[in-house]
């Protein structure tokens, strides 16, 4: 690092832009000058992508229709009073929080399954169940809608081999909440599952052994050991899974377009509707800023814990 | 408190690998016994054993007269301490110390009582609302033994629980350890690989070599009497010196053992009617460093001279480490502080004979 004392006379007495290079110098060669600059690319690009689309979309929202008049937060009160926008809200957190819990213990289930299988075989059954997660979204929910289709459903056949009657998967409104849901689920649980693997492969055999010598059975070890353990890894894997879960669109757009009479739109078909379809571009922008708050609720509280955890365990 | 018996217990792995080849062990109540030997004996299996922790391909383990090959580790009534303490990282002192009796459903009065008590003998009793993560190395250490005193358990295992603390703490914890037993009396077993630590805890010290035990004895017994050459060289600090000899008659018509050439030592008669069936036959003489020390002008019955050449001198304060090469062979020999020795030179030492110990070279057995 570059002292006072060590800047040549020379560059003193050479007038001001000698000073000036000098002083430039100096600024470039500060530690944190150079940590900054290194740090601008990313920066930048966070600005680009992130930082300006967040606030645009937050000026367009409260805009007018034609994007003419600033209408202050005229969208979200009109939105708020509106009877389809409360489905879109009670189904969003319907959608996100079932299938998220849903996830979060079907995982918690195959992991310990898995965990549990022995040497080779593990990795087999891992990458199978890993299936679901590699496919493109799009492609397997189109799968899934052939599969509810009411003329050619495989599931109605099965049905029908029983002798029950075909049920109209994605005409009825639950049974297509149902069906968005469990596509879902389907479709998220292997990210849950191999994370849940990972935490519990990084559980040291040895408090498993201590809580067996302490009178531990099974289910004493789980809620003893295993989850307080585990903590961490859920409640991160759970607010991962909610904002993406919160935020998911292309299960709904292709089983169901958002019906039967909007009853599975969630915040992000509903702001696609309303914004590209119907070309309020202002109000989609409303709608699709309702996720903040709740987004930013749940993880403000999920990261406090997981910080005091961290603490609490890191050794 | 109880009595813990091995009958003819083996453990092999999947793949045919014996980590356990039948051992037999009787352990009695109050009994402070070490499993000592080098990594890969089959000390901490056997341990493991006995916790219930891995199954027993072959044999019996008897925990206060039952048989309990069949018993899962929580009804074996046992507490064990582990290397890496395996304390509960989200649980307090005293809920890791209490989650035992807890999980027995002791009432919540006698559960606060028995961890005090515990906390007060192990001068834990300010840490007990802590988490494991705010101690040191020793006081973890001193937690998992808590966690053990606590249960009142038959039998306490010690799986190598000094490995993970630097020397200083070591020799204090050791001491904590042998106070701790002589406070409750509790049946208990140690597995080390550290002999010092075997020698300074034990009753009875149980040597193990390839899954079998090698000899069973107080530390005095294995110190004085080693049964085999392992043995000997395994327990004493630094190891015993073996040097390759053979048994003849000496010029006055008594035994000797001859090293080389210039080195034949007399055997003391005490032991020449052992050692004269070995006559004319080549053994390995064993010597400690310690029985090999300064020349004395006045010696002793069973004192001999032998003059050997200086290759390293090794000043430890109370006393000089002398190193020496005998035909290739290695010899180590603890002189006084104040002996001159210098490299190169010839320093003449007394070989205490009394002490010797005469092995088979292939067996191993000590004669």
């Amino acid at each position: 690092m570059a002292s006072g004392t060590s800047i040549p006379i020379g560059v003193m007495t050479a007038g001001r832009t000698g000073v000036q290079r000098g002083s430039m110098r100096r600024f470039a060669q500060r530690r944190s000058t150079i940590a900054f600059l290194l740090c601008l690319p990313l920066i930048l690009l966070i600005a680009t992508f992130v930082v300006y689309p967040a606030i645009y979309a937050i000026y367009l929202s409260m805009l007018n229709k034609k994007m003419t008049t600033f209408v202050g937060l005229g969208n979200f009160a009109f939105l708020l009073r509106r009877h389809t926008f409360q489905l879109v809200i009670f189904q969003s957190c319907l959608f996100a929080i079932t299938s998220v819990v849903l996830k979060a213990i079907i995982g918690f289930i195959l992991a310990h399954l898995m965990h549990n299988i022995p040497g080779k075989n593990q990795r087999i059954w891992r990458g199978l169940l890993l299936v679901p997660w590699v496919i493109p979204l799009a492609l397997s929910t189109l799968t899934w809608w052939w599969m509810f289709d009411p003329s050619y459903s495989a599931f109605n056949w099965v049905l029908n081999r029983f002798g029950i009657a075909s049920v109209p998967w994605l005409g009825v409104g639950w049974i297509a909440r149902f069906c968005t849901i469990t596509v879902n689920v389907w479709y998220g649980t292997p990210f849950f599952m191999i994370m849940y693997l990972a935490a519990l492969k990084s559980v040291p055999d040895q408090l498993y052994e201590a809580a067996a010598i302490d009178g531990a059975n099974a289910v004493q070890k789980l809620f003893f050991v295993t989850l307080p353990m585990m903590r961490n890894i859920i409640a991160i894997t759970v607010l991962f899974s909610l904002i993406v879960t919160f935020a998911d669109f292309d299960i709904v757009r292709i089983l169901t377009a958002g019906g039967p009479q909007d009853m599975t739109h969630v915040f992000a078909t509903y702001a696609f509707q309303v914004g590209i379809q119907s070309g309020d571009i202002p109000l989609g922008a409303a709608d699709s800023l309702f996720m903040f708050p709740i987004l930013a609720f749940a993880a403000f509280f999920v990261l406090r814990g997981v910080t005091q955890r961290t603490k609490e365990i890191a050794a | 408190m109880a009595e813990v018996s091995c009958r003819k217990v083996i453990k092999e792995y999947d793949g045919g690998v014996q980590a356990v080849k039948g051992i037999d062990l009787d352990i009695a109540d109050h009994e402070f016994v070490v499993l000592v030997g080098p990594s890969g004996c089959g000390k901490s299996t056997t341990l493991r054993m006995i916790a219930g922790l891995e199954e027993i391909t072959s044999g019996e383990i008897w925990i206060a007269g039952d048989v309990v090959n069949d018993v899962p580790p929580r009804d074996r009534d046992i507490a064990m301490v582990f290397q890496n303490y395996a304390l509960y990282p989200h649980m307090s002192v005293f809920d890791n110390m209490a989650f035992g009796l807890k999980l027995r459903k002791f009432p919540r009065d006698e559960i606060k009582r028995r961890v005090d008590e515990a906390a007060r003998i192990l001068d834990l009793v300010p840490l007990l609302e802590r988490k494991p993560r705010a101690l040191s190395g020793g006081q973890r250490q001193r937690v998992a033994m808590g966690r053990a005193i606590v249960r009142n358990p038959k039998v306490f295992l010690f799986d190598e629980p000094l490995s993970n603390l630097d020397a200083k703490l070591r020799v204090q914890m050791r001491t904590e350890i042998k106070k701790v037993h002589q406070t409750v009396r509790t049946t208990t077993i140690y597995v080390t690989h550290d002999q010092i630590e075997a020698m300074t805890l034990a009753d009875r010290v149980v040597v193990m070599n390839g899954g079998h035990i090698e000899q069973v004895g107080t530390p005095q017994e294995l110190y004085h009497h080693p049964a085999t050459r392992f043995v000997a060289g395994f327990i004493g600090s630094p190891a015993m010196n073996f040097l390759p000899c053979r048994v003849q008659d000496a010029a006055n018509g008594n035994l000797a053992v001859k090293v080389t050439d210039s080195i034949v030592l007399p055997v003391p008669p005490a032991r020449a009617d052992r050692y004269a069936k070995y006559k004319d036959k080549s053994m390995i003489l064993g010597l400690r460093p310690e029985h090999l020390f300064e020349y004395h002008e006045q010696g002793k019955p069973g004192w001999t001279r032998v003059d050997l050449p200086v290759d390293v001198v090794e000043p430890m304060g109370m006393e000089t480490m002398v190193h020496f090469f005998v035909d290739g062979v290695p010899v180590c020999a603890r002189v006084d502080p104040a002996t001159h020795a210098e490299p190169n030179e010839m320093l003449p030492l007394t070989a205490d004979l009394n002490q010797m110990h005469l092995m088979h070279p292939e067996t191993g057995q000590v004669v």
